[in-house]
């Protein structure tokens, strides 16, 4: 054996006959090489070998060593202090956002320099770039990064572009994620659980035996639903608990999709529990199963959680598979109808998607030797609330646990859910057991998901069909809206009521009209859950509105923005939906207005590269959309964060703040309130000494958490409150002393709440032939209050544009009978740095009396009216209106190609 | 990935190397092997460390490309247009292609590897060693059979690849479509004017390489009714099948037009 170098060190363990690189470099602690699909679809491993770039998934550990590999990985690139070039340049363009897949960037884009330090032009970049996916940015400012462009400055108070404080470590591969840990961690040494996984939709376990895989090499541990808690509860997390239904057994002995866990195999290696876990024998009871949202309501189908009650569990209607429902009406709809001069009526369909963060689900568990207490290191965007149902779930009292987060890779509402952290609390707490027993040392347990099971276990976006029938006046003023809303919330409820209650507030709210309607039911499937993602079920009714809406525009010979423009609500109106508005939202300001402007004006502009897209072969037609989209700036029943700042005696200020960074930047707006409420108090207001300690139930005393887009508005606030607390106690003279520091601390509840707007409009070159769409120019108008971070805001937008997107036209999880087809990332198509147009920002004029300096939140808004807008201009521009997503080449072909009328037309009444 | 099954890993030095274990697997480029769980592989034997050329001249003046050529050194040879044509359609990025090899992309069997479109459609033939210590011949398009399943007995081992010097010289082209512009094919056609007219080759769509030829007129609008379409997410049956015809006309006319 010849032995490889890494970063110029050499390595001297024997890799395992099947292992591959990138888990060879991790064992050997060379943390910067990540873990995103270990498929080679997203080069987050990529490393350099022998000078060219190789996903190290691909790469077989033991061929490295024979040939004595030269390995340099992005921490071998450069330092904090001393960055590479290329990673300076990802530093100066900010070319990320939650950084896991930066490193594998980086290194490519070393490589493909040669030691030639010149930025390379954005030419060829959409082929080269195929091997490398990030799921935050949208792309836009890694090409800036590419290119050598410069978009932030430096650190400062609100309104600066301020760089993310966690960059230098990013770029350089030295950032620390949930499954990063260094040897001298207290769970370095670490045990590893796999999942058994169930073959059927829909079964009962007879009889699960485990005694083998018990005495198959390594094994520590297995659990079945002989060893779980009775205590059901939910995988999502939510400020109050009642919020979802208790329908969920940490192991249950029922199955209720596949691919749901029916055991845990722990054991010393990832590659000795798997080998186990093909031991672990269950013989299963095959029940009837139901996969189709529509069946599942009928009479007679088979009852996912038919074995629960109502009330104690919290299920809507459990003997009709339907676990949450709203049933209303404002005005007279019917009269409305009836009333109108125009009418339109269709159906929509959406499609499930998934967040594909680049870094999975995953977390460590362990007994603190100090404390004793159960820590658990996580990759969650709400700490505090899986510590409260940990505690819940297995009896033990909440400040027995402690839950954490390091930096996280990704979230997009995917990690407010609670998915392996109790597999990991409960392992550690029976082998805790086990070892107190024997007069041992309690062993730490990971479990790490791979990308197979993010993509077919995890839960996905609530598919929906959306039935929508509105009424307008000859001025094309509103007389009637009229939604039926079916939810698919597949096996299990987590999130079903709050999705299903938030799709078709905001949406329906946005305009005023006297009668409404709304039914909406969300129900059970035997399929993989659903839950929580971005927008948090707007996106799926806001397609199916905003493209009713363009229809009754071309009804009424009115623009789209005209249409609007007659109809969203003003300050002064209520939120209505199909009962009494909201009692905590306020209107302020003209921001939707505004974004219909900038959007009209921006779409009528030429195309920023009018020759750059060659329309080759002819056979192309051009037409534009767009769709308007209203967001609550923060989540309805309580959000609460609490935060403390102290000025240390050193001239050190510490902020402790419960929010969890992954990539939304509230980490680097935290920093710029604080540097805007302590200016002038030297030596407190130098960017550089403020430490943080943050996402952590140690670190204050509550945060409901990142979901909702909170991070700013919310515990932002907090922070403001705290800051300018401690501001005043200093400009009153006070100071810390050695032994004291001067400490306060601020809170934020919540309410009342804002809203936010969003409006996007595109131009669209549609191949009827082929079904090939392209965008010609994506403008985007947001209504962000007084923007705290230009660069930062622009990032989230961009972000949230491409993943609508992929979701407008390329993602899709598929399903045959309840089994997964789309098991691989190559399989699912997250676009890549070539699917991605660049998106022209706009931002309206407007500052929020509520938010944080006049603030609002802006993660989840920017995803929502996406789909519409494009739906729109392939209606503007073939004649034919497209129902479902994604809007694949394959169904847009159906949709156009065929000679007479489109498969699935818009029936529309003019009486 | 890691392969948790595999407990040894083998390089082979000589041909004799190659006599297969139970459970062993030839490695090449390992891009696709270390892709995707293989719980039944409980072996790795190294193939590229047999020395096998990339590509070799034949004395006839055609290309012996070595089966654990990588895919990028066949790409820039120069040798026909459709190389880098065929690794452009390739999913998988320039850093995979520096590794995977053109032989590894045909045992895949996959209905969407480019270098089995590149191949069939230059009528290449695969020279296969065969357990007893000789060798057969088989075209290319006929060594893919179906989706993930070859021509290959338990112990054969693709060789090589050879391509006539007249395919090599003959005008061809490629076409393709898939879901993504940069995604996995959906079709890909591949052309080559012969003197009996367009030999034109379909892949992607079909589980495993269609010639159209001869008495199979690729100007015919009934050759292709036959054909049974692939079936998986990168594209729906009914899409691909019409895209195929499509492609095969642009094919053609591609062709016509390099013989006016």
């Amino acid at each position: 054996m010849s032995g490889l170098t890494v970063d110029g060190v050499p390595v001297d363990a024997a890799p395992r006959p099947g292992q591959c690189l990138r888990t060879y470099l991790r064992e050997a602690g060379h943390l910067a090489v990540k873990k995103g699909c270990d498929a080679g679809d997203c080069g987050a491993c990529t490393v350099l070998v022998d000078g060219a770039p190789r996903h190290s998934c691909l790469v077989p550990a033991a061929r490295a060593v024979r040939d004595g590999a030269c390995v340099t990985t992005a921490a071998g690139l450069g330092t904090p202090e001393r960055p590479h070039p290329v990673q300076q340049r990802f530093l100066d363009a900010q070319g990320f956002q939650c950084g896991f897949c930066t490193a594998g960037l980086v290194v490519t884009a070393a490589a493909l320099e040669e030691g030639d330090a010149s930025p390379r032009p954005d030419a060829a970049a959409d082929e080269t770039w195929k091997g490398n996916l990030c799921r935050c940015t949208g792309y836009r400012s890694i090409r800036d990064a590419l290119a050598g462009r410069t978009n932030v400055g430096p650190a400062g108070g609100l309104g600066t572009s301020t760089p993310a404080p966690a960059g230098p470590e990013i770029v350089t591969g030295r950032a620390a994620y949930t499954l990063d840990l260094p040897p001298d961690h207290p769970a370095a040494a670490r045990l590893h659980a796999v999942l058994v996984t169930s073959p059927h939709p829909h079964a009962r376990i007879r009889r699960i035996d485990a005694t083998a895989a018990l005495a198959s090499p390594g094994v520590r541990l297995v659990l079945t639903h002989r060893d779980a808690p009775a205590t059901l509860y939910s995988t999502a997390r939510h400020e109050s608990r009642l919020d979802d239904p208790d329908d969920t057994r940490l192991l249950d002995d029922v199955v209720r999709f596949h691919g749901q866990r029916v055991a845990v195999v722990v054991a010393a290696s990832v590659a000795e529990a798997e080998a186990a876990a093909r031991l672990v024998e269950v013989d299963y009871e095959v029940l009837p199963h139901v996969v189709d949202p529509e069946a599942a309501r009928a009479p007679g189908a088979p009852l996912v959680h038919g074995d629960k009650d109502a009330v104690t569990h919290r299920i809507s209607e459990p003997h009709r598979n339907v676990v949450a429902q709203t049933h209303g009406e404002v005005g007279d709809v019917e009269a409305g109808l009836a009333a109108a001069h125009a009418r339109v009526h269709g159906t929509w369909r959406t499609a499930r998607v998934t967040h594909v963060a680049l870094e999975t689900h995953g977390a460590v568990a362990w007994l603190d030797e100090h404390d004793g207490r159960l820590h658990v290191r996580t990759s969650t965007q709400v700490p505090f609330l899986v510590r409260d149902e940990l505690a819940h779930v297995l009896g033990l009292p909440r400040e027995q646990v402690r839950v954490h987060a390091a930096r996280v890779g990704g979230g997009f509402g995917g990690k407010q859910e609670m998915l392996v952290e109790d597999v990991v609390a409960l392992a550690v707490l029976r082998l805790a057991e086990q070892a107190r027993a024997r007069g041992e040392r309690p062993p730490a347990v990971q479990l790490d998901l791979t990308r197979e099971q993010q993509l077919t276990q995890v839960p996905v976006r609530h598919p929906m069909r959306v039935e929508v029938e509105l009424g307008a006046d000859a001025e094309g003023v509103l007389t009637a809206m009229r939604l039926d809303v079916l939810s698919d919330t597949g096996a299990y409820g987590n999130h079903a009521a709050g999705v299903l209650f938030h799709g078709v507030h905001e949406s329906v709210a946005l305009y005023r009209c006297a009668s409404k309607r709304v039914d909406a039911e969300a129900v059970y499937t035997h399929q993989p859950p659903s839950g929580a993602f971005r927008g948090y079920g707007l996106g799926q009714v806001v397609f199916a509105i905003e493209s009713a809406l363009d229809d009754l525009a071309r009804e009424l010979g009115l623009t789209p923005a005209e249409i609007r423009r007659r109809n969203v609500v003003r300050p002064g109106d209520g939120l209505i939906v199909n009962g009494p508005a909201d009692t905590d939202v306020e209107l302020h300001g003209d921001g939707v207005l505004q974004c219909l402007d900038l959007v009209e004006a921006a779409l009528g502009e030429p195309d920023a590269a009018p020759d750059a897209l060659d329309l080759d072969g002819g056979g192309w037609l051009v037409g534009e959309g767009l769709a308007a989209a209203m967001i609550a700036t923060i989540p309805p029943r309580g959000h609460h964060a609490t935060a403390a700042l102290a000025a240390h005696a050193d001239g050190t200020l510490l902020l402790e703040v419960g929010s969890a960074e992954f990539g939304n930047g509230s980490a680097t707006v935290h920093r710029q309130i604080v540097a805007e409420a302590l200016a002038g108090h030297a030596p407190w207001d130098e960017p550089h000494r403020l430490r943080v300690h943050a996402s952590d139930t140690d670190a204050c005393v509550h945060d409901t958490g990142a979901y909702g887009s909170t991070g700013s508005v919310v515990a932002g606030g907090a922070v403001a409150a705290a800051a300018r607390a401690l501001a005043e106690r200093l400009a009153a003279g006070e100071r810390p002393t050695p032994d004291a520091p001067l400490r306060a601390e601020g809170s934020h509840h919540g309410t009342p709440r804002s809203v936010a707007y969003n409006v996007h409009g595109v131009r669209v070159a549609v191949r009827p032939a082929t079904g090939e769409l392209r965008i010609l120019r994506s403008v985007h108008a947001a209504d962000a209050g007084r923007v705290l971070n230009p660069e930062q805001l622009r990032g989230q937008i961009e972000g949230g544009v491409a993943q609508a997107l992929g979701s407008a036209l390329t993602e899709e999880i598929v399903l045959r009978d309840g089994v997964v087809t789309t098991r691989t990332l190559r399989d699912y198509r997250v676009p890549q740095l070539g699917d991605v147009p660049e998106t022209v920002v706009l931002l309206a004029d407007t500052h929020d009396p509520l938010g944080p300096g006049g603030a609002k939140s802006m993660s989840e808004a920017p995803y929502n009216p996406v789909a519409p807008a494009v739906a729109n201009a392939v209606r503007d521009a073939t004649g034919r209106r497209p129902h479902e997503l994604p809007m694949s080449r394959d169904r847009l072909w159906r949709l156009l190609d065929a000679p007479a009328e489109p498969a699935e037309p818009t029936t529309r009444e003019t009486p | 990935m890691d392969l948790g099954t595999v407990t040894s890993f083998r390089s082979a030095r000589t041909r004799a190397d190659l006599d297969l274990a139970l459970g062993e697997a030839p490695l090449a480029g390992g891009t696709w092997l270390m892709s995707t769980p293989h719980p039944q592989v409980s072996g790795l034997v190294d193939l590229t460390t047999l020395g096998w050329p990339d590509l070799e001249p034949l004395p006839d003046g055609g290309l012996r490309i070595g089966a654990t050529c990588p895919i990028a050194t066949l790409a820039t040879s120069g040798r026909s247009a459709l190389f880098a044509r065929g690794a452009a359609a390739l999913l998988m990025s320039f850093k995979v292609q520096q590794v995977a090899t053109v032989g590894g992309n045909v045992c895949l069997g996959l209905p969407a590897a480019a270098m089995t479109s590149v191949l069939a459609g230059l009528a290449a033939t695969a020279v296969v060693w065969t357990p007893d210590g000789a060798e057969r011949r088989v075209p290319v398009a006929e060594l893919v059979v179906g989706d993930h399943r070859t021509d290959l007995a338990p112990g054969e081992v693709l060789r090589a690849l050879e391509v006539s010097p007249a395919m090599l010289a003959a005008p061809s082209t490629l076409r393709r479509i898939a879901l993504t512009e940069h995604g996995r094919s959906a079709a890909v056609v591949v052309g080559v004017a012969t003197p009996a007219g367009p030999r034109v080759v379909v892949t992607a769509s079909t589980p495993h390489p269609v010639v159209l030829h001869g008495e199979r007129d690729p100007r015919d609008p009934r050759a292709l009714d036959d054909v049974a379409w692939f079936d998986d997410p990168h594209g729906a049956p009914d899409w691909r099948a019409a895209m195929t015809a499509r492609l095969v006309a642009e094919v053609v006319a591609d062709l016509d037009r390099s013989a006016a």
